[in-house]
């Protein structure tokens, strides 16, 4: 196995594009460490990026904020103007693991990792955050919802990673949240997520929502349903049982030791209604 | 010398307070030394090839390409460690367990293992060994084992303990039955009978720290074990059994101990080690993965228990029994009988009847777990106990108290009890706040009571005066939960010196005479009795020393405080003698000052406990929350409050670990799903409240200070308790355990569709 940690983007793309056998960005590495010390895992090549200095940067924009892949979720929850536009992702980003996880992990591995239940994922996707990709060809710009595929598979292609993610400036009257079921209190993996974000008119009826749901199929689902839902509403116990309906009917989860369908499907309505609440109270109070 | 072991009332001066351990520092530093941490020059790293199937017949072994690999000093299977049992059928299994002979007989079965010089090469020689399976169909639930269809583990396999002896084989391996009076007529006598199914699934230990040992075995026929165990003597034992050595060539230490519940009583991969430590001529190093612990180590059994309980109006119940199937995993055991035995230990009934099966399924070989086989009993019994002294309009704890088991009860699994604390830990509870705190909305409250027999058995120990009058004390029971601290204090008090001056070590099995293995609770309990009996022999030999010095009678001086004294008039201007002085003439009295003892620790006093919970259940997800817990046990005496309490506290958290998310979850295809600590659930810091405690002391009267043993019983009532809590908290009657957010959640919802 071949370690290279480079200084600069382009480095990057170059050795992805050029590797010969399985090669991988190595952000925090706390899924991908995992993954190595497994019997039945084999790498060639690992590429460190946080070495890249603006990997480790977040910066605010015109259009909003600019994460790079290398931030640890420690660091976003330290950062004050972040928390306060989009509290939903930070919160997620927070519940990934522990303490000793916080310090390393990133949210564009959360997202690499394309794990259906990763916690950051919903809640950036209801945001309606973008990745900035990297490749050997130049740069491009690719909604978040569009990188993973599959449990444990994205869009990317060879010699592609990503740089940033981007997350886009707040627009008022708006908020955002995110809820995960586990059965313990901490440590443990999401049996269902659900991220929402809404706008609200001047009159404080919802004018705009987007609805992201975790752990209840391949990949994140955006259910353009469950936003309907909504829109429109004060979240009236109504809109709220629509909503819920909405993401049980957009959900096409698996039995598996984590839970069962009926379960998630279920609980996914229930985190949906909560999660709608508290964005709403948040869009109400900004 | 005569050692009297009856309980003398006494005031204390070091036991009974709560002193630093002496093990403290090393742990907190990362200091101790644990299974894994032994190394020796010239180590060569272990690893096992596991069986991928739940039950498949062994074709073909090839090794040849493994063996090519460089790196590569050893390969072992089945043929390597030759069937030396001779007839020894519980000896046989421990041998196939370890290294699967025809058949493996569940996923994670070891059919092969590997000595190479690094971890790389024995991983790659891993994937080179070719095995070749005939797969054959399996089963894993214990009721499925039990249809007359079921897939049969063992073709020669028929049911013990029935007569006649059935004509056909099946996966039952025994039956046994408990009790006394005549069921019928206590149920016709009944005004209500309570009848109920339960399930329990398989949990595990979950000690933090995995098995590991290094193994050496020496040109000339003796050999060396460094291992994690909770029992060196006995590890010794079995090995030098499988591998035909003479007990005395083979040294067994036993390294700091993180965590063992049960778990650590068993070899797994021990005499696999020596294996391939005598095959390369190196010394071993084998350490299990989180994932092979999961699979081929420790579980408890999964149950299926009915039980029905009668009783009059007034509140007496009339009739008790328990039909319980248990899986042993692949191999014939007990377990079902303890469960039968301790099932109705509580109470004080005329009529009661409960039956076991001990039922083979392709699961990882059931090993002991605190207070084995007990706590999935008390589940079943204990919610039922409750649903009854609803129907009668009773309160829980008065209910039990009525039928409470006292000293003269002959209790259910036979014995008549001594002095018994099951009546006083229910005063306790009755009169504790905790019952009478208000309880908030979608909050419920159980509480259960728990029993567990407790066990003395062979017990060695040695107790040197040194010559500054300072104490080393060494024993052969494995410190799993403090010993070293309570066995210190013991001997302080014995010998009137400080804790301080006393140090305790855990000895090799090459130092000491024999001692069973740290279970049954019997650690403090055995090794303190015979500590005090090898402190008396020591005060012994320096009464003598000091009568030599004063030149007078040995019958004229006493022991007092740490000192000799002449006893009488006459002796008026002699000074006491201390310890340290005596010692410190010792070169010249007669040498070296040592106590020595060895006994079998008989009369082990049976514990009882009583728990309360109260629990928060969401509507909504099913998710439980302990919002408040209290473990009330008699301990006899309370050596150590402190690590009575973390023994109180350590049982309680994994009896609500047990009963909320534990569970071993087996695919289609008998493959275990969830082989690690993300999906196998133990609980997490946040998931407990502080767990309260009350010590209660009722002197053992077969212990010179009154000692019981306390580890154990604290797993009893938890399922139960929470179970009973969880009842009430939603309304509907909970009976599969683990009571996981989907089990609760699809009970609410079926009664939501009623
Ligand atoms: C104890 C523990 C607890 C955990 N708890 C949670 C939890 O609660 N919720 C949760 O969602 N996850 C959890 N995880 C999983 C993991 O921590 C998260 O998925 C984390 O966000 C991964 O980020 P990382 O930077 O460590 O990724 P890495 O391990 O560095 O990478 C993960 C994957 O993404 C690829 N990758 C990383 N960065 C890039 C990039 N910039 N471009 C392209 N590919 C990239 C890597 O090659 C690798 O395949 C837990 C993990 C552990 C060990």
């Amino acid at each position: 196995m071949r370690y290279e940690r480079p200084k600069t983007t382009a480095e990057v793309t170059n050795l992805l594009a050029g590797a010969v056998g399985r090669a991988f960005v190595l952000a925090g590495g706390t899924d991908l460490l995992v993954r190595m010390k497994s019997d039945d895992f084999e790498v060639d090549l690992v590429v460190d990026i946080k070495a890249i200095p603006s990997m480790s940067e977040i910066s605010e924009t015109a259009d909003g904020f600019e994460i790079g892949a290398a931030v640890p979720c420690a660091v976003l929850g330290e950062n004050k103007a972040l928390v306060a536009a989009w509290p939903g992702v930070v919160e997620a980003a927070n519940l990934i693991g522990s303490t000793q996880i916080q310090g390393r992990c990133t949210i564009a591995g959360n997202l690499c990792n394309a794990s259906p239940a990763a916690d950051s994922v919903p809640a950036m996707v209801a945001a309606g955050a973008h990745a900035r990709i990297a490749s050997p060809d130049g740069a491009k710009i690719v909604a978040v919802e569009e990188i993973p595929v599959g449990p444990g598979e994205t869009s990317l292609k060879k010699g592609e990673f990503i740089e940033a993610i981007l997350i886009p400036k707040r627009s008022p009257r708006s908020g955002d949240a995110y809820l995960r079921f586990i059965p313990r209190t901490e440590m443990d993996i999401a049996v269902v997520g659900a991220g929402v974000r809404l706008t609200l008119d001047e009159q404080g009826g919802i004018e705009s929502a987007r609805v992201a749901l975790g752990a209840v199929g391949p990949k994140v689902v955006l259910s353009e349903e469950a936003a309907r839902a909504i829109v429109g509403s004060k979240l009236e116990e109504a809109a709220l049982d629509a909503l819920a309906e909405a993401c049980s009917a957009a959900s096409t989860p698996i039995d598996d030791k984590r839970g069962t369908v009926e379960f998630r499907k279920h609980v996914v309505g229930v985190l949906a209604r909560r999660a709608a609440k508290l964005a709403y109270k948040r869009a109400g109070e900004n | 010398m005569n050692f009297d072991p009856t309980y003398r009332s006494q005031k204390f001066r070091s036991v009974g307070t709560r002193p630093r351990r002496p093990d403290g520092i090393d742990k907190v530093t990362g200091r101790a030394r644990y299974g894994a941490d032994f190394n020796m020059p010239g180590q060569l790293v272990g690893r096992i090839l596991r069986s991928p199937h739940a039950h498949a017949r062994i074709v073909r072994i090839d090794t040849a390409r493994a063996e090519a690999v460089k790196g590569v000093k050893a390969i072992v299977t089945a043929s390597d460690l030759p069937d030396l049992t001779n007839g020894n059928q519980s000896l046989f299994n421990i041998l196939d367990n370890c290294m699967a002979r025809s058949k493996v007989l569940y996923d994670g079965h070891a059919v092969a293992a590997v000595a190479a010089i690094d971890a790389n090469a024995a991983k790659q020689a891993l994937k080179l060994i070719e095995v070749e399976y005939e797969v054959l169909p399996h089963v894993v639930d214990v009721d499925a084992a039990m249809l007359p269809d079921a897939p049969l583990i063992d073709k020669t396999l028929f049911t013990g303990g029935v007569e006649p002896t059935p004509e056909t084989p099946s996966n039952v391996a025994l039956r046994s039955e408990f009790g006394h009076g005549d069921i019928e007529s206590g149920f016709a006598q009944a005004d209500i009978v309570v009848e109920r199914s339960y399930r329990t699934e398989q949990t595990h230990q979950g000690y933090i720290e995995p098995h590991a040992c290094v193994a050496s075995c020496n040109s000339d026929g003796t050999a060396e074990l460094w291992v994690c165990t909770q029992g060196h003597f006995v590890f010794r034992q079995t090995c030098a059994d499988l591998l035909g050595l003479d007990v005395s060539k083979l040294r067994v230490t036993s390294s700091e101990i993180g965590g063992g519940f049960g778990g650590k009583t068993h070899v797994w991969v021990e005499p696999v080690a020596l294996a391939l430590s005598r095959k390369a001529g190196r010394p071993v190093k084998l350490v299990m993965s989180r994932e092979e612990v999961f699979r081929a180590s420790g579980p408890t059994s999964a149950t299926s228990i009915d039980v029905k309980i009668g009783a009059r109006k007034d509140g007496t119940i009339t009739a008790a029994a328990a039909n319980l199937r248990y899986t042993n995993g692949p191999y014939a055991d007990i377990w079902a009988e303890l469960g039968a035995m301790t099932s109705f230990a509580c109470y004080d009934l005329e009529n009661v009847k409960t039956v076991g099966f001990e039922v083979l399924v392709n699961r990882p070989k059931v090993a002991a777990y605190r207070a084995p086989s007990a706590p999935m009993a008390a589940f079943a019994v204990e919610s039922t106990i409750d649903e009854l002294a609803q129907e009668l309009g009773m309160d829980p704890v008065e209910f039990r108290i009525q039928n409470a088991a006292s000293e003269g009860t002959k209790s259910s699994y036979g014995p008549v009890y001594g002095p018994i604390g099951i009546g006083p830990t229910l005063e306790a509870a009755q009169s504790h706040p905790h019952v009478k705190a208000p309880l908030g909305p979608n909050q419920g409250r159980g509480m259960a009571c728990g029993f567990w027999f407790n066990f003395g058995g062979q017990t060695c120990t040695d107790l040197n005066v040194n010559v500054d009058g300072t104490v080393t004390l060494a024993v052969g029971t494995v410190d799993v939960g403090g010993s070293r601290a309570s066995l210190s204090l013991i001997a302080a008090e014995e010998l009137g010196i400080a804790y301080e001056d006393v140090k305790a070590v855990v000895a090799d099995t090459a130092t000491l005479g024999y001692n069973d293995m740290t279970d049954g609770s019997r650690g403090t309990f055995s090794s303190s009795m015979a500590t005090i009996s090898a402190a008396r022999n020591a005060i012994g030999v320096m009464r003598h020393r000091a009568a030599l010095q004063w030149d007078i009678p040995v019958e004229d001086v006493t022991w007092e405080d740490g000192n000799a004294k002449a006893s009488g008039e006459k002796y008026g201007n002699l000074s006491p003698l201390s310890i340290k002085e005596i010692a410190a003439a010792s070169g010249n009295t007669g040498g070296p000052i040592a106590g020595h003892s060895e006994m079998v620790a008989d009369g082990a006093g049976v514990s009882f406990a009583t728990h309360i919970c109260d629990v928060e259940v969401d509507p909504e997800t099913g998710s439980t929350r302990i919002v408040r817990y209290t473990v009330i046990q008699d301990a006899g005496k309370a050596v150590h409050p402190a690590y009575v309490e973390g023994q109180y506290q350590g049982g309680a958290a994994q009896g609500i670990g047990w009963a909320l998310n534990e569970e071993y979850i087996y695919g289609e295809d008998g493959r275990l799903q969830n082989p690690g600590f993300l999906d196998y659930r133990i609980p997490v810091c946040s998931d407990l409240p502080m767990i309260d405690t009350q010590i209660l002391e009722i002197p053992n009267p077969n212990h010179p200070y009154g000692v019981r043993g306390v580890g154990e019983t604290s797993i009893v009532p938890p399922l139960a308790a929470i179970a009973n809590a969880i009842s009430n908290a939603v309304g509907i009657r909970m009976t599969h355990i683990p009571m996981s957010p989907p089990r609760i959640l699809a009970a609410l919802n079926r009664e939501r569709n009623q």
